[in-house]
């Protein structure tokens, strides 16, 4: 097997200098992927064949190609993203056997740049969860401990990462879906600025909320993956146009005069390892000349009841297309009493899972007559009021500086009776969602069991170079991404 | 402020979400869904008198585009994915009009 330590640079480069081959590199992860996914279930779809013809057909164009970005890169997608005549279930029975027909701009932007893609990787259904139990494909586990979870929703993304399966992952964040599983695998994870990466072909959750980013092993690696899916998209309307910076004028990154912001408060009542962990970032971040100021967040504890009507009350309206007609499952009814009415109801309860229909139902009520303005509308009042805490903050620090969860990965089974107890563990990844602000997750050492814990940090909107070069600088004196997990193959 | 849920709400809201639950989800969902919104009830000690809604947060509102004809999905692409694909181009759903 090749040497674990290897960057998305350093693969890249060996492809396009003719030091390996693209159909080299591809078998590599293949191979390692049918060696090491059946512990964890880190794919709902390992795509061999295409995979194989894709990394020939780089090597043939090696000469031609040789700039792109990605060239010979192996990636993994997550399920809730379209891959034209690939299955694309977003981890719901409702969705099986769906095969989009066109490609997401993401995986287009990911081609062009050189990359083959590997498989699809399992999540919570439609993104909605912390776990990656809510699938219907079963969970995935944490490579770091298999009886625990991986974090969720994008927790196939992160487990394949983690488990050198694949050197990136694409994946979505409406929450934290992309932060928190990257924080429970000890890996880097990006949720851009709203805006910065087009959504079209995401599977749509929470529309206000959604943003496509990058999971990797390396800041640096997340810097580049984020270049070439960052941009304007006309398929987007939400998409911006503004420049994404080239990782050369901020990598390598430093602190020198950073100013990075600590709500102390909301530290309160955390696990002690977390603790621990996230004093002994910030004692690096300031031995490499930042500057570390109490802040004051006044809303951020409700942050998670905003979250809680405001993407379940998006996501009813979203996931309203998913009646059987169109696309994908419909429920088997009795010829002589079928109404379009049954089909509709039943084909909905059948084919989604408990967390969705919980979402849905939460979100319906928060947009029902006579709840709408005490729920829906006063969520998004206080959402305001978070948003100007984050401005006012940011007006006298670069970065706010979290534990990206308030605990290590839980086990498997722990919260699933309990949403509400699995909710309250995303306190320091909403905000960055209902806000649009752009945050990262960088591996920050381990509990005494050896379960990973990440720094986050959040910067002021479209400003994901302070996130990269400050992480960055961090890594540099803390290379956490060069421990692998125990696996056995 | 509402009172906590009762089963029948909770078979209304269904109704509304076109969701048929089961006597099992709907009494599940009747406990969790009063356990979360008792939970979401301290919004309600916000002052929020004067504070517009944040409905989105997104950078750049209403851009526009060109009025420029552009080729859209083809049929046959369009219902490749149908679970009842109809002929001529239709979906096939169960009876509308008896």
């Amino acid at each position: 097997m090749m040497d674990r330590d290897w960057t998305v640079a350093e693969l890249r480069d060996a492809v396009a200098s003719g030091d390996s081959t693209a159909r080299d590199l591809c078998e590599q992860f293949l191979e390692r992927i049918d060696a090491v996914d059946p512990q964890l279930n880190a794919f709902t779809v390992v795509l061999e064949d295409a995979a194989r013809a894709r990394a020939d057909d780089i090597d043939r164009h090696r000469d031609e190609w040789r700039d792109r970005p990605l060239l010979g890169v192996p990636i993994t997608v997550k399920d809730v993203i379209c891959t034209r005549g690939t299955p694309t279930t977003g981890a719901s029975r409702i969705l099986a056997g769906f095969c989009p027909p066109y490609d997401a701009t993401v995986v287009k932007r990911l081609h062009d740049a050189g990359a083959v893609m590997l498989g699809k990787t399992n999540c919570d259904e439609f993104a909605m969860g912390s776990s990656t139990e809510h699938s219907a494909y079963e969970p995935t586990r944490n490579p770091w401990a298999t009886d625990r979870i991986p974090g969720g929703s994008s927790g196939g993304a992160a487990a394949a990462v983690a488990a050198r399966l694949a050197p990136v992952s694409i994946a979505s964040d409406t929450g934290g879906s992309i932060r928190q599983p990257a924080a429970f695998c000890g890996i880097v994870g990006l949720k851009p600025t709203y805006g910065r990466v087009s959504r079209y072909g995401l599977l749509a959750f929470a529309s206000s909320l959604d943003q496509i980013g990058p999971m990797t092993l390396t800041v640096a690696d997340t810097a580049t993956v984020f270049r070439v899916i960052a941009g304007k998209d006309p398929c987007d309307a939400t998409s911006v146009s503004y420049d994404t910076p080239d990782p050369s004028t901020f990598l390598p990154g430093h602190a020198d005069g950073a100013r990075v912001g600590v709500p102390r408060v909301v530290l309160e009542g955390i696990d002690d390892h977390v603790r621990r962990a996230f004093d002994a970032a910030l004692n690096i971040l300031a031995q490499r000349g930042a500057t570390i100021h109490d802040i004051e967040l006044p809303h951020i504890e409700y942050g998670i009841p905003v979250y809680y009507l405001v993407a379940p009350a998006e996501a009813s309206s979203n996931l309203a297309r998913y009646d059987g007609v169109r696309y994908g499952f419909r429920a088997t009814l009795d010829a002589d009493r079928a109404t379009l009415q049954t089909m509709y109801e039943r084909t909905r309860d059948e084919g989604f899972g408990a967390e969705v229909k919980r979402r849905i139902m939460l979100g319906t009520y928060a947009l029902s007559a006579g709840y709408y303005d005490a729920y829906y509308v006063q969520a998004q009042r206080v959402r305001s009021l978070i948003k100007a805490d984050y401005d006012h903050a940011f007006q006298n620090v670069d970065a706010i500086a979290t534990p990206t969860t308030p605990t290590p990965a839980f086990r498997i089974g722990e919260h699933l009776d309990d949403p509400l107890a699995m909710y309250l563990g995303d306190i320091f990844t909403v905000s960055a969602n209902l806000t649009g602000l752009p945050a990262i997750s960088v591996p920050a050492g381990f509990t005494s069991t050896r379960l990973p814990v990440g720094l986050q940090l959040m910067s002021r909107a479209f400003d994901e170079a302070t996130l990269f070069r400050l992480a960055d600088a961090y890594e540099q004196d803390a290379p956490w991404w060069r421990e692998s997990p125990p696996i056995e193959t | 402020m509402a009172s906590p849920l009762t089963k029948s709400d909770v078979a209304r809201i269904a109704r509304l979400a076109h969701l048929e639950l089961t006597d099992d989800e709907q009494a599940l969902f009747t406990k969790q869904l009063a356990q979360i919104l008792t939970y979401a009830e301290r919004l309600q000690e916000v002052d929020t008198a004067g504070v517009s809604a944040t409905w989105h947060p997104g950078a750049e509102v209403g851009p526009l585009r060109p009025d420029t004809p552009r080729p859209s999905l083809a049929t046959d692409d369009a219902l490749a994915n149908a679970p009842a694909p109809g002929p001529r181009g239709l979906f096939r759903v169960p009876k509308v009009i008896g």
